[in-house]
């Protein structure tokens, strides 16, 4: 069979399925991989301009939108998996739906954020022009493993793809370690430069902390989130490379924004950034660094970044009920503690509806909750709806951050916990779902006409 | 917090490298003994006993290893064995309690076996530890466990493993339960964990006590040598509990 009939077999299923109302994204592209292994490979080959790859345990989605966002402001036309389906069938999917008759395919570059674990299946095909990699930290160890194992398949795939730039954090050790012994000019690597955001000292819950080469612990002259930071190992095996692109100047404006100078070489700019927190000053740094080196101007990228809309669920707001609901996903220590320092950046008591589930995509193991710094937002909220297959065991967690009792409410069921949570105050409600607790949210917005749905 | 009533006893636990030994959130199980003492006006101290540290065995009432990375498990296993080994015995001995979880519970034994390496542990209990070339053990497990002394008596415990380790327990060495629901020790002993007197280990891994509210005030009652605990309000440990038992299929 040649490929155009396995494509014409693969989109007639995957529209199938549509019409049956399962949703799945990446059934055709799991079903064009099944009779045509290299699809991603010989479908990729027709980008004129080639494509980038995103991956990070944190970050992924949101960095992705600010790249379109800027890539997008030059003219380029994009095949981006955009609403997140990261494993191949998703990649594969995405580049099936725009492929066009004869050897075609309908835009000018690939954007694609991977899954982690997948990594090192799909670069090898994808022969990106480059690869960003954006921190690494523990996250769903009963589907991932330890973070040792994931630096080494990230390895393989850095090896695979030899013609492809790198763009690595600086201030992530597993990760800057990546670009060790590699070709002068391939890498171009970020970080931040404001001793300002560093903090008093680390987070309980933070990883490799230790030299990847001797195993001595790091010292750290500084620390900005989780083990990121200014490095260095004490007998000189490694240290923090001096980044590239970099943020000085950082301002956080609480759950609203940020701003910094974006440093690019010689050149620097002042980035307006609508999304909150030091972690969307990293993502926005990747994206920057990401676009720099496929030949985005500076100007160009601060427009992007400035005009990067909340990837769905990410940082996002909608009108419910009557209030303002903001939706911050969170699925991982480090994603949960960035989110939850950036709430307590915000005047006043927050009302929180936090839902907690235990499906396969969200890891069946929710023991990471009791490394959460919960406790920076125990003095910051009137009332939380704890929500999920697992709410109970979120609202021991709360209790034992030192939120009163009488201020938890369990109710698993997600949509009555919506209601509870949105009938009982005013004003703005946080929500802090996980992953498919974000997606089911997300179908009840979208059902109450709150939300725009995220498939076409 | 609460006050520390006068004359009211110090629950003193040292944590075995709690930087290094924590990957599945194991400070939750601390963090569950601090509050659990304090809401009760009890007393409660916590030291680390990193990398190098030496550890008198005198001056605690329970020692905690949790689990690592595996080559964290490695460093702390070397270090274990040279730094520590002869307190941790004699902690054991005058009867202090010993909790290893996961990774800790495999150092337990006399060893642990993987491919072309060998761990060694600090031998407290019979067994030793292989890894298998097999599927991680994972999921949501529930045992079955017979505590004597305060709050025993035959209860569920219920909590989440992960283990490429199968553990094999010497004849006449106890097991901490029987398995109802998930893998245990081997996937196929039936058998989940080990105790011996006042050394427990088990493979319910990271934050084990919020599950089990019962059984953190377990150790905090037989570690103080107290017959009973005064009751608190536990409508949200119930829940957790509940919920934990439900997830493993109880």
């Amino acid at each position: 069979m040649i490929l155009e009939t396995k494509i014409a077999l693969a989109r007639a299923a995957g529209a199938l399925s549509r019409r049956s109302g399962r949703g799945a994204t990446s059934l055709p592209g799991k079903l064009l991989m099944r009779m045509e292994p290299r699809a991603i490979e010989r479908l990729a080959r027709r980008l004129p301009a080639g494509s980038a790859v995103i991956s990070a345990t944190n970050g992924k989605t949101t960095t992705a939108a600010m790249v379109a966002a800027i890539l997008e402001r030059g003219g380029t036309r994009l095949v981006h998996n955009r609403a997140g389906a990261n494993m191949a069938g998703g990649v594969a999917s995405e580049l099936l739906g725009a492929a066009r008759r004869g050897d075609g395919i309908d835009a000018d570059a690939g954007l694609f954020e991977v899954d982690e674990f997948w990594l090192d299946r799909v670069v090898p095909q994808l022969q990106p022009r480059a690869l960003l990699l954006a921190n690494l930290f523990r996250d769903q160890l009963d589907r991932y493993g330890e973070l040792e194992t994931i630096a080494d398949r990230w390895s393989a795939a850095v090896a695979a793809a030899p013609q492809t730039k790198l763009v690595l954090n600086a201030d992530d050790p597993l990760v800057a370690d990546l670009g060790r012994g590699s070709a002068p000019g391939r890498v171009t690597y970020f970080g931040v430069q404001d001793d300002a955001m560093a903090l008093p000292g680390m987070a309980h819950a933070s990883d490799s902390k230790h030299c990847r080469r001797c195993g001595a612990p790091y010292v750290y002259d500084s620390i900005y989130m989780g083990h990121m930071g200014h490095y260095h190992c004490p007998n000189g095996d490694s240290r923090r490379p001096q980044p590239d692109v970099y943020a000085t100047d950082v301002t956080l404006d609480g759950t609203r924004g940020a701003r910094f100078e974006l440093h690019v070489g010689a050149a620097d700019a002042t980035v307006a950034l609508p999304l909150p927190g030091l972690y969307n000053v990293y993502n926005a740094l990747g994206a920057a660094a990401l676009t720099s080196a496929l030949g985005a101007s500076l100007q160009q990228i601060v427009a992007g970044l400035a005009a990067t809309q909340a990837a769905f669920g990410r940082a996002e707001t909608v009108t419910v009920g009557g209030r303002e609901l903001a939706i911050l996903l969170v699925k991982n220590p480090a994603g949960a503690n960035e989110v939850l320092r950036t709430l307590a950046l915000d005047e006043g008591e927050h009302d929180v509806l936090a839902v907690l589930n235990d499906n396969i995509a969200d890891g069946r193991d929710i023991s990471w909750v009791w490394d959460a710094d919960f406790e920076v937002i125990a003095e910051r909220v009137r009332q939380v709806t704890c929500s999920g297959t697992r709410a109970a065991e979120l609202a021991l967690r709360l209790k034992y951050a030192g939120i009163a009792p009488a201020r938890l409410r369990v109710v698993p069921g997600l949509e009555r916990g919506l209601d509870a949570a949105l009938g009982d105050g005013a004003g703005r409600l946080v929500a802090l779902p996980t992953y498919t607790a974000m997606l089911a949210l997300r179908e009840l917005l979208v059902a109450r006409g709150a939300a725009q749905g995220s498939f076409r | 917090m609460a006050e520390v009533a006068a004359g009211s006893p110090t629950l003193r636990v040292c944590a075995l490298y709690p930087d290094l030994m924590n990957i599945y959130a194991d400070r939750g199980n601390l963090l569950m003994l601090a509050r659990r003492c304090e809401w009760r006006g009890l007393g409660f101290a916590v030291m680390a006993a990193g990398l190098g540290e030496g550890v008198d065995p005198d001056a605690h009432d329970l020692f905690y290893l949790g689990g690592g990375q595996d080559r964290d498990q490695r460093l702390c296993a070397l270090d274990l064995v040279r730094t520590k080994s002869e307190a941790l015995h004699a902690a054991a001995d005058r009867g202090a309690l010993l909790l290893g979880v996961c990774g800790g519970y495999q150092l337990l034994g006399h060893r642990y076996a993987l491919a072309g390496e060998e761990i060694p542990g600090l031998g407290l209990v019979e067994l030793e530890t292989i890894r298998s070339d097999g599927p991680r053990l994972i999921g949501n497990v529930a045992i079955e466990v017979e505590l004597d002394g305060p709050d025993g008596g035959r209860r569920v415990l219920a909590g989440f493993e992960n283990h490429a380790g199968h553990t094999h327990l010497a004849a006449g060495e106890q097991p901490l339960g029987r398995v109802l629901k998930g893998h245990g020790n081997t996937g196929s002993s039936g058998l989940e964990g080990v105790r011996r007197r006042n050394v427990v280990g088990t493979y319910l891994h990271g934050p084990l006590l919020p599950k089990n509210a019962w059984f953190a005030d377990w150790l905090i009652a037989t570690a103080l040598g107290l017959d009973a605990l005064d009751p608190l309000d536990d409508t949200f440990e119930d829940a957790a509990h509940a919920e934990a038992r439900r997830a493993a299929g109880v």
